[in-house]
């Protein structure tokens, strides 16, 4: 894992990768900044903060998109697997490199808040608190990215992937608002929830054991016609509760909380679990890879 | 040491490695011998664990490479049939990652300076990977398969890229690791197998169809009944001697090569050896040899003859 870790922040210096991150992070941050704060003349960074999300939507990929698709690409990811390290410090240790970078560029935030302080008394707690959810939201990118770039051998492609991922999540609130989340009570109106969710899940069985044999027993019908029955499901059971529980998931939603300078344990082990995830997807990817 | 048992490697419908068993003892070389597209280096990516088996076992000294990958990866290194190497980095840095990754205990300085001045990469030490020619990198590549000094070493053909001359070294070298160390090699290359290797294992479309000593193998393959002839004497008279040889079954005239001097290609009968009645023949005739060889036999020759002796033996096919 340690020489995982030292390698991976050394190619993010000896390619043009990591100087671009870094420069892009500080020259927009700096903009944000000067915009949201000193042109306003006030000593509050939370407009900065929010602005400072939906950079990263656009730099975290550039940061992570060549983490694992280009070890495959170059089939350097042999020595990784035939050296004895495991899936999960491998990806670890890239993860943990990606992150440091990461920490570097969001230091300069400390910076502009000691520029802050040159004209007045600036309020600390709310700023450290903005910049522990900051570096919360951005471990839970990364390991997005990371996956990202499991999945796939061009750095193109999974720079876009994890773009789109991102964006997805950060406007989680919005899909939750816009999907129709009452169309099976609409489809069967003048019925109990119980008696439309065994009608439901009945039709869900008829039509995955249809597509089971028409495909040729696919083990994938079977488990992606889980995943719809547990969703459709829900839409039958209690609908309502569907904006909810993409609110509930919303990466924005999480983050606008330590914006407002609220420091709430939930968000913050929202966004380690997040992490926490998606590398055990990574390292998932990896290992289906080997069986493959 | 190597043990593989029925190990089998599935694509969908494809059989690319299927049911193949051999064994490999210490301070042994094997021979990994196929066409491309044989199997070879699935069969070495699943003993250094890099993709799994669909059946089968492969223990390295006795430790399944599925039930304790890391133990099992410790003992191994591997030079696949492309040099893993990261071309941003210096052969400097490169050697003390894997040094790192490898988790090696011994004194570092001097071990990877041993390394680097047994494949001979001491004067590119400090240049980037990206800058070194094919052979360099190559060598690279085995001096990383070399850091921690594993019992086992497993090359995919190494010398495919190289000039004639770093063939050689790189052929020594092998041989000189073999002394105490477990070696799998595999190569298209008849010749190098022959020349490396105590042990062959020819493979072709996923099956072994040969596990043998070199000696045995070449004792089965090479009956001499296919000899290249170079006799001096009149062109007809001579044809009419040959053919009159008892077993030959056909004679062909090569090239020329000076007056009343021609080459001549003898088929004679399958296991039959005219080496001696030629020469009396020719004596008696009055007819001068200058020279006399086995026609050499093509890997497609061999995967041919084997299959073919297996069908005649009631084998598998």
């Amino acid at each position: 894992m340690g020489a995982i870790f030292r390698r991976e922040v050394l190619s993010y210096f000896t390619s043009p990768i990591g100087y671009i991150f870094l420069a892009a992070f500080y020259a927009f941050s700096a903009f944000s900044f000067t915009s949201n704060s000193l042109q306003y003349g006030t000593t509050k960074m939370d407009g900065m903060f929010q602005q400072l999300m939906i950079i990263l939507i656009v730099l975290i990929p550039i940061l992570t998109m060549r983490t694992l698709s280009e070890e495959k690409k170059n089939k350097t990811d042999q020595c990784l697997l035939t050296a004895p390290v495991g899936l999960g410090g491998i990806v670890v240790g890239k993860f943990l490199a990606a992150f440091l970078m990461y920490v570097l560029a969001i230091s300069i935030t400390l910076i502009y808040a000691v520029v802050i302080s040159a004209f007045a008394e600036p309020e600390w707690a709310a700023i450290l608190g903005n910049f522990v959810g900051l570096l919360l939201v951005g471990a839970a990118f990364i390991a997005v990215g990371i996956f990202c770039s499991s999945l796939t051998e061009n750095q193109v492609v999974s720079a876009v992937i994890s773009f789109i991922a991102l964006i997805a999540l950060y406007m989680l609130t919005t899909i939750g608002d816009v999907i129709p989340a009452d169309f099976i009570e609409r489809l069967l109106p003048d019925m109990n929830a119980v008696l439309r969710t065994v009608i439901t899940e009945a039709v869900c069985v008829l039509v995955i054991a249809i597509l089971f044999f028409i495909t040729g027993k696919k083990a994938g019908v079977l488990i992606g016609g889980f995943v719809a029955m547990l969703i459709l499901g829900l839409f039958a059971a209690k609908g309502e509760l569907v904006p909810t529980i993409f609110d509930k998931l919303s990466f924005w939603e999480r983050y606008l909380g330590f914006t407002y300078g609220l420091f709430d344990l939930s968000n913050a082990l929202f966004f380690v679990s997040a992490s926490a995830v998606f590398l055990f997807l990574t390292v998932r990817v990896l290992e289906k890879r080997r069986w493959a | 040491m190597i043990e593989v048992e029925h190990l089998s490697k599935h694509y969908g419908d494809k059989k690319a490695v299927n049911d193949i068993s051999f064994k490999a003892g210490d301070g042994e070389i094997l021979g990994f011998l196929g066409p491309n597209g044989a199997g070879k280096s699935t069969t070495m990516n699943i003993l250094t664990g890099y993709i799994s088996s669909t059946s089968g076992k492969a223990k390295i000294d006795g430790i399944d490479i599925l039930e304790d990958p890391k133990a099992a990866k410790a003992k191994i290194g591997y030079l696949p049939e492309l040099p893993p190497l990261y071309m941003d980095m210096t052969v400097k840095e490169y050697l003390n990652f894997i040094y790192d990754l490898k988790k090696c205990k011994l004194p570092r300085n001097t071990h990877l300076k041993d390394i680097c001045s047994l494949v001979k990469i001491e004067h590119v030490y400090k240049r980037l990977i990206r800058n070194l020619s094919k052979g360099y990198r190559q060598r690279v590549g085995l001096a990383q398969a070399l850091v921690g000094n594993p019992n086992v070493l497993i090359l995919d053909e190494p010398t495919v890229g190289l000039d004639p001359k770093q063939i050689i070294e790189i052929r020594t070298l092998i041989k000189k690791l073999g002394r105490n160390h477990t070696v799998i090699l595999s190569s298209h290359i008849l010749s190098e197998v022959q020349a490396v290797c105590d042990k062959i294992v020819v493979i072709n479309e996923g099956r072994i169809v040969a596990d043998d000593t070199e000696d045995n193998l070449s004792q089965r393959l090479s009956q001499d009944n296919r000899l290249t002839v170079r006799i001096e004497g009149e062109q007809r008279k001579v044809t009419e001697m040959l053919e009159g040889i008892k077993n030959v079954v056909k004679v062909d005239i090569g090239a020329k090569h000076g007056e009343d001097i021609m080459e001549y290609r003898i088929e004679a009968k399958e296991g039959s050896d005219i080496r001696r009645e030629l020469f009396t023949s020719c004596v008696e005739h009055g007819f001068v040899i200058l020279e006399m060889k086995s026609s050499e036999l093509t890997l497609e020759d061999i995967f041919l003859r084997l299959t073919m002796g297996e069908s005649i033996t009631g084998g598998e096919e």
